[in-house]
């Protein structure tokens, strides 16, 4: 049998967003980013939002999240992409625009972009992955870093005293007016991949009905930089991250 | 015609606004104008001046330090500003809290009782008002006509209620100035 | 012929930016420039133009807002002073890279560092020569009156789309702060989307499936294709200096000394030049209107003719090396500046240049 006798539409079980673009990913194998893109490529392709969405990519790993997913982008200087976000939003109220942002990115240099841009409830969906390190530098100490976490400038892991403590952004963010939906979830398998597919869609959806700010955390796994297996990165990820970032909606309303 | 004026005292006296009456009256009657303020970080009670040109010609320079007529209107901008009028200028100032009054020979000096007078009228804002009569009464530069179109210009429409008080304390600096 | 009226230069800004169909207003309050978002708060356009007015957090959050705005093909303008505009630089720097167009007005205060609320020119260097990182220039346009803020804000528009750059209002705090007449425009309306779309064919408008996806982005990692962008940006910046430089000149025809100024201090030195021709001195003023791209060729035209040339600016001496620059040792090239505020007079600037002849 050859493969063309394989490849026909009445065999095919699983079919590539057309949302995705045909580049290849640079992203480590193992790694979160893929799988997320993958859920927003089909959630704008199912709402049908193609023509009406605008990606604001961090600077991070993520920096080319352009090349993956086949709408309009703008590539954000670090920490930014809020004030981006805002200015798009306002200026074309009729799209719907997005950040996808790292935790160094939104978390540290971005915590006054963030911050400002859901405290006035701007109709915009944060996506943040959160994979407690920075990954496109090597592997740094990032502020969502866990205590006792052995990073590149953490190598004897993270000291209260020395290097402060975990910030915990998404609940902060939950607490300001602006925000009308706040959940944290993760991608570790089919079943967590289905349920934050479903937040983003609920995101999107609420940023067309001017609800406020939607932001979804995703707890992520850097398995290159965790220096873990892929498999061993999503079991640490669970054992160590999920206690201190626990799961779930923070807000909904 | 070229006149250079600074108008000089606490903030909260209406130097500024009294500064801009007057460049918008010169306005009214085709000419050019500018108005510079001394800025800074005080809003009430610190020290306020304001740079005010008339000419029938555009106007190279906004920022001078000599002038065809100083207004003083505190013992500070007297320190100040006396020394900075022109020979064969004019200096008015309000006798009102001056403990070293004006000693210049080669200047007209006039002064105007002005907080005296705003007090008797129970008005505390007519103040500048009294003062920008006086200078006009010294100064005829522009016509009452169009100091009245210019205070409509430069205050809000729903202060325009206020305008005959003002041209009343305008007429009552005309008749208070005193020529030392 | 319209009204004229009163006015500061801050004023004519947000008015200007209303008149020409300015889609978007971000900005953070810092004095000697408060009044620009005051007057547009004041005056709630997006009443009726649509123009959309939002106070930022920080300077660092406007001028990314301005990327986010520009980035969709809108016409986003910021203003700030001094210690604000060090901050945006990053911002500048990344719209310059990401060839963006948009407006930024600096009414300049005396520096480094918090420094003085009153005027200043030192911000020269950081405007004129780039201010961010890497290789770039912003189109700089002086203003020296209320009138000049007012029709700027739309040339300067005009200059980055027909660029794709930022362009820059270099003001300072006298012209800020200055009243004087205005004449202003009839309201033009915004770009429509069709003609957004039209004019910025490169602009985050939705992809369609008639287009590939536009990516606004100053990154490219691979050298090669790096190296094609800086070469698009310096071919720009050299068409800027065949075809848009701007300066004004007052009686240099016969001019045997020259006075070189630019904003508040060229109204200064026209006062200079009135009294040198008074007292028999053939003195004229060249006025540098854009400070990039600079008047080179006139300055040029002129050094044979002239026995000096004195830079006067409200800064230890930074337009001064462009002068020198063009001269190239032919002849003195003389410079008179103050320093933390404060602003000269007429008189002690044709002092200064009296002193420089003799």
């Amino acid at each position: 049998m050859d493969i063309k006798d394989i490849i026909k539409p009445e065999n095919k079980v699983y079919g590539k967003s057309p949302v995705l673009t045909d580049n290849i990913m640079h992203y480590c194998p193992g790694c979160s980013h893929g799988t997320v893109h993958k859920l927003i490529a089909e959630v704008i392709d199912e709402m049908g939002i193609q023509d009406k969405t605008i990606g604001i990519s961090p600077v991070g790993c993520s920096v080319f999240a352009y090349n993956y997913l086949d709408i309009d982008w703008q590539q954000a200087a670090h920490g930014r992409a809020p004030a981006l976000a805002t200015a798009t939003k306002r200026l074309c109220p009729d799209k719907y625009v997005f950040t996808y942002q790292g935790d160094g990115d939104l978390a540290s240099i971005g915590t006054a972009e963030i911050i400002h841009a859901c405290n006035r409830g701007e109709n915009i969906v944060v996506i943040f992955i959160n994979n407690a390190i920075y990954g496109m530098t090597g592997g740094q100490m990032a502020p969502t870093t866990l205590l006792g976490q052995v990073t590149a400038t953490t190598p004897y892991g993270r000291r209260a005293d020395l290097n402060g403590f975990p910030l915990k952004i998404t609940e902060l963010i939950a607490q300001l007016e602006g925000t009308c939906y706040v959940t944290r979830q993760s991608v570790q398998n089919a079943a967590s991949a289905r349920k934050t597919k479903k937040a983003i869609r609920k995101a999107f959806e609420n940023s067309a009905m001017n609800k406020g700010t939607s932001f979804v955390e995703v707890v992520c796994t850097c398995n290159s930089n965790w220096k873990l297996s892929p498999v061993k990165a999503n079991q640490w990820m669970v054992e160590n991250m999920f206690p201190f970032y626990p799961l779930g909606d923070m807000k909904d309303r | 015609m070229k006149e250079e004026i600074i108008i000089a005292g606490f903030g909260g006296q209406g130097v500024l606004s009294m500064g801009k009456i007057l460049a918008y009256s010169g306005i009214m009657q085709d000419q050019e104008v500018t108005w510079m303020p001394s800025y800074g970080p005080e809003m009430r009670g610190g020290t306020a001046n304001v740079t005010v040109i008339l000419s029938d010609k555009p106007i190279s320079s906004p920022i001078l330090n000599k002038f065809d007529t100083a207004v003083i209107l505190n013992q500070q901008s007297m320190d100040k500003f006396e020394g900075a009028v022109k020979p064969g200028g004019l200096l008015i100032y309000d006798p009102n809290g001056i403990t070293r009054f004006p000693e210049r020979k080669d200047i007209t000096i006039c002064s105007i009782a002005a907080a005296e007078e705003s007090a008797l009228l129970g008005n505390a804002k007519a103040f500048n008002m009294i003062v920008l009569g006086a200078y006009l009464k010294m100064k005829p530069i522009v016509s009452m006509e169009n100091v009245i179109k210019g205070l409509k210009k430069s205050i809000p429409e729903r202060h325009h209620h206020l305008i005959p008080m003002n041209e009343k304390a305008i007429e009552i600096g005309m008749e208070k100035v005193q020529v030392l | 012929m319209a009204e004229k009226i009163l006015m500061k230069g801050n004023e004519a800004i947000a008015r200007a930016a209303i008149h020409c169909g300015c889609d978007g207003y971000f900005g953070y309050p810092i004095t000697p420039q408060s009044e620009v978002m005051e007057t547009l708060m004041e005056e709630m356009p997006w009443e009726t133009t649509g123009m959309v007015v939002l106070q930022a957090e920080s300077e660092t959050s406007s001028i990314n807002m301005l990327y986010g705005g520009a980035s969709c093909g809108k016409r986003v303008m910021t203003s700030s002073s001094s210690p604000g505009i060090s901050l945006m630089c990053e911002g500048i720097s990344y719209l310059a890279g990401a060839e963006l167009p948009c407006l930024v007005v600096n009414v300049v205060r005396g520096g480094p560092g918090l420094g003085t609320i009153q005027p200043g020119q030192g911000d020269y260097f950081q405007m004129v020569k780039g201010g961010g990182h890497g290789d770039y220039k912003c189109i700089v346009l002086a203003p020296a009156s209320a009138q000049d803020m007012y029709d700027f804000v739309s040339k300067a528009f005009d200059l980055a789309f027909k660029y794709r750059t930022p362009a820059i209002i270099l003001s300072d705090g006298v012209i800020g702060q200055m009243m004087e007449k205005v004449e202003m425009s009839e309201q033009k309306p915004r770009w429509t989307d069709e003609e957004i779309k039209k004019n910025s064919p490169w602009a985050c408008t939705g992809k369609t499936n008639d287009r590939k996806q536009n990516i606004i982005t100053s990154l490219a990692l691979d050298a090669a294709v790096h190296e094609k962008l800086n070469e698009r940006l310096q071919a720009k910046y050299k068409k800027m200096e065949e075809e848009d430089v701007l300066f004004d000149s007052y009686m240099t025809e016969d001019a045997e000394h020259l006075l070189v100024a630019y904003g508040s201090m060229s109204r200064i030195c026209q006062s200079v030049v009135e009294t040198a021709r008074e007292n028999g001195i053939k003195l004229g003023l060249l006025r540098p209107i854009t400070l990039f791209p600079f008047a080179n060729k006139e300055i040029d035209r002129l050094v044979p003719q002239l026995k000096s040339i004195m830079s006067v600016e409200l800064s230890a001496g930074q337009m001064v090396e462009d002068v020198r620059l063009v001269v190239n040792g032919r002849i003195p090239v003389n410079f008179y500046g103050r320093l933390g505020g404060i602003v000269p007079s007429p008189e002690e600037v044709y002092e200064a240049f009296v002193k420089s002849i003799k």
